[in-house]
């Protein structure tokens, strides 16, 4: 174990020994947000109009399917990270908490799963003209 | 535990002003916890409707250009460039470097101009120039 640097000294600590874990997680998906939102909003700034051929037709591409699956899993994961720090500063409630918790799950696993199979049957099943 | 209550506490709890820092700090969580809820749900709804036809792509379109889901569309926008700044300044934080008053009070109020300014210049471009 480091002993240089905060980081370094919590790594491995905690009742379940991987308390510094989630805290490199939230930065990981930070700098994957960081890499996959510019390219998604310098995406649709690019693209010539919004209707629905234009948006499925560059959307089936694997150029942007991909990055855009990532995208999802890269925002979905840190989001679930921060909620659940926003969850455990302010809910102090046991059974509150652990049902705010729950909730945040269902609701991160249920939109991802919702926003991953868009994409894939959106570049699975092709353009529609 | 014997409590002596005559001893002086820390009036920390009672006595602040509002300082850039900690602005910016309670930005990120609002901003953050604002693009996970609404932000996640647009984005979710976008591509459900993408890849559920015409018909209901067009129902989300129609939404999106209304001007109550463009005040939306702008605030996410606008949420999502203060959290990307705030969490530029997070990593430069992250590494202990930073935090002199001067330096930390400049950066913090910088999020807020970057939030901004990108903002304006992407709504700009998207209304005035693309149109």
């Amino acid at each position: 174990m480091g002993t240089g640097t905060g980081l370094g000294r919590v790594r491995g600590l905690g009742s379940a020994k991987h308390g510094g874990a989630h805290w490199v997680l939230h930065r990981m998906t930070a700098v994957g947000n960081l890499l996959l939102l510019p390219w998604l909003l310098i995406s649709l700034v690019r693209l010539p109009t919004y209707d629905y051929t234009t948006v499925t037709t560059w959307l089936a591409q694997p150029m942007a399917a991909v990055p855009m699956m990532l995208l999802v899993i890269s925002v979905f994961w840190h989001f679930r990270i921060g909620l659940q720090v926003v969850i455990e500063d302010y809910v102090h409630e046991e059974g509150t908490k652990f049902a705010s918790l729950t909730a945040l799950t269902f609701y991160t696993l249920g939109a991802a799963a919702f926003a991953l199979f868009a994409i894939a049957k959106i570049a699975l099943t092709g353009t529609p003209n | 535990m014997a409590q002596n209550r005559a001893r002086p506490l820390s009036p920390h709890l009672t006595i602040w002003k509002w300082g850039a820092n900690m602005a910016a700090s309670i930005m990120h969580r609002v901003t953050g916890t604002g693009l996970a809820t609404v932000g996640v749900l647009v984005l979710t709804w976008w591509l459900v409707a993408a890849a559920s036809g015409q018909k209901s792509y067009d129902y989300f379109l129609g939404w999106a250009a209304h001007p109550l889901g463009r005040f939306v569309l702008i605030g996410l926008s606008w949420a999502f460039f203060q959290h990307l700044g705030s969490g530029l300044r997070h990593f430069v934080l992250d590494v202990g470097a930073g935090y002199e008053l001067n330096t930390n009070r400049f950066w913090a109020r910088a999020t807020f101009v970057f939030g901004v300014v990108m903002t304006a210049a992407l709504w700009g471009y998207l209304l005035f120039v693309k149109g």
